[in-house]
């Protein structure tokens, strides 16, 4: 079988209208455990796992705050196991991206590749993404150098000097995770002090080849000319003076950004994009829930995500057999 | 269901391999998770292009002089050869659609 023209592919599409009960929509923490929830209450759902398939967990390394696991366990190895949970009660998991939804009339239509999706209730819980600089050289520079992903990459920078741009939990990771690695790890951070817990920063700080450097901002990564990490252009915030630091990689850990860009024009945002829920995990359509990091700005947490899973497919549950409660707030929002 | 027509390539066979035709090499490594996030849509790219694509995997840790040939500092990295010349690097994630795009540019 070949495809090389996009028509057989269209036919093909016309012919699968899936509809179900429940459809997911990614398949991070929150996502997998509204599978599970929502298999456990016989609806077979339908995960659409998304390009991030597991989420943000699949990037990191040992979990320590995941209730029940006094040592800790890979954050890979909970994704696998958070899955094949929800694949025993009978949750459908596929791959594939969703490229736009139509939440104007249920059941509610969502487009994967070329085929159509149908769902009486629809749970979001796409997550965030990292977010980058936003100087344009960063994203240029991808898979040269520059990363937001230190045990994807950190491979490549054995022996050399890196940079971790962030002060936050996942900053701190990056930086303990490349110390191991690389030569030297400075953080470069724009504020004067961390925002990571307490356990991330006593770790950083007591690492022997981690360094901080306070207040400073960076405005340039070079060498765009020869496609690769050379060095780090940085400002300090307070002075305005600029300065250069050699090294060979920059893993950027500045914070997520909500995956919303679907939904926009559909369902209610807040201004930093996050979705808008209220009265458990409702969004502003009906039949409409969030969950996870997609609609969570304050906690960001693996268990809360989780939790929030939960919720959603309660409430989505709840919804399709006419027992949700109505709440004041709907008739405001739904336009 | 690991596809039979992804090929394996090794520093020593690599120039060789990706000489005629239009070729596709995914650099992965057993402990990268967004790797195994792409291998199954390389498979299915080997097989809807079979005949007219080769597709290949570099394991980067036992051919580290490869990827850094090619200056890749990152994985998944996907690179496109015609000939022999890199056509195309892809960085990172893409879905099947848009990965389906790029290869078709060079059909």
């Amino acid at each position: 079988m070949s495809i090389v023209s996009t028509e057989p592919a269209l036919k093909d599409a016309a012919l699968r209208n899936i509809e179900r009960q429940v459809i997911v929509i990614g398949s991070g923490p929150a996502g997998l455990t509204a599978a599970l929830y929502a298999a456990r209450a016989n609806l077979t759902p339908l995960v659409i796992e998304g390009i991030e398939a597991g989420g943000q967990l699949m990037l990191t390394t040992m979990v320590e705050n995941w209730p029940g696991h006094r040592d800790g366990i890979m954050g890979p190895d909970l994704m696998t196991e958070l899955r094949a949970q929800a694949e025993r009660f009978g949750a459908e998991i596929i791959q594939g991206d969703v490229s736009s939804v139509d939440l104007s009339q249920r059941p509610f239509t969502l487009k994967v590749d070329n085929a159509s999706y149908l769902a009486h209730a629809l749970i979001v819980a796409t997550g965030a993404s990292a977010k980058w600089l936003d100087l344009g050289v960063d994203k240029k520079l991808s898979g040269r150098g520059v990363s937001t992903c230190a045990t994807c990459d950190g491979f490549f920078f054995k022996g050399l000097p890196v940079a971790v741009i962030g002060g936050g939990d996942t900053a701190m990771e990056e930086a303990i995770y490349l110390s191991k690695l690389a030569t030297r790890v400075t953080v470069i951070h724009r504020r004067e002090a961390l925002r990571a817990s307490k356990v991330m920063q006593d770790k950083a700080m007591s690492s022997p080849n981690i360094d901080f450097i306070w207040n400073t901002e960076v405005v340039d990564i070079k060498d765009l000319a020869q496609g690769k990490v050379t060095s780090l252009v940085l400002r300090d915030v307070n002075s305005g003076k600029t300065s250069e630091l050699a090294v060979d990689g920059v893993f950027i850990g500045i914070g997520h950004v909500p995956n919303t860009a679907l939904f926009k024009g559909q369902l209610a945002l807040h201004d930093n994009g996050y979705l808008k829920t209220h009265d458990g995990a409702r969004t502003s359509v009906r039949g409409v829930f969030a969950a996870g990091d997609v609609q969570d700005h304050v906690y960001r947490q693996a268990v809360t995500a989780a939790g929030s899973g939960c919720m959603a497919a309660i409430d989505a549950e709840r919804f399709l057999s006419g027992t949700l409660h109505e709440d004041s707030l709907h008739s405001t929002i739904v336009s | 269901m690991a596809s039979e027509k992804v090929k394996t390539f090794t520093d020593a066979n690599f120039g060789e391999e990706v000489k005629n035709g239009v070729v596709l090499v995914d650099f992965w490594a057993t402990w990268c998770a967004p790797c195994r996030r792409i291998a199954p849509i390389v498979e299915q790219l080997a097989d809807e292009f079979d005949g007219k694509l080769t597709v290949a995997k570099v394991d980067i840790d036992e051919n580290p002089m490869t990827p850094s040939k090619f200056m890749v500092r990152g994985i998944p990295t996907l690179l496109l050869f015609k000939d022999g010349d890199l056509k195309e690097t892809i960085v990172g994630l893409e879905t099947k659609d848009r990965l389906t795009q790029v290869i078709n540019k060079h059909l």
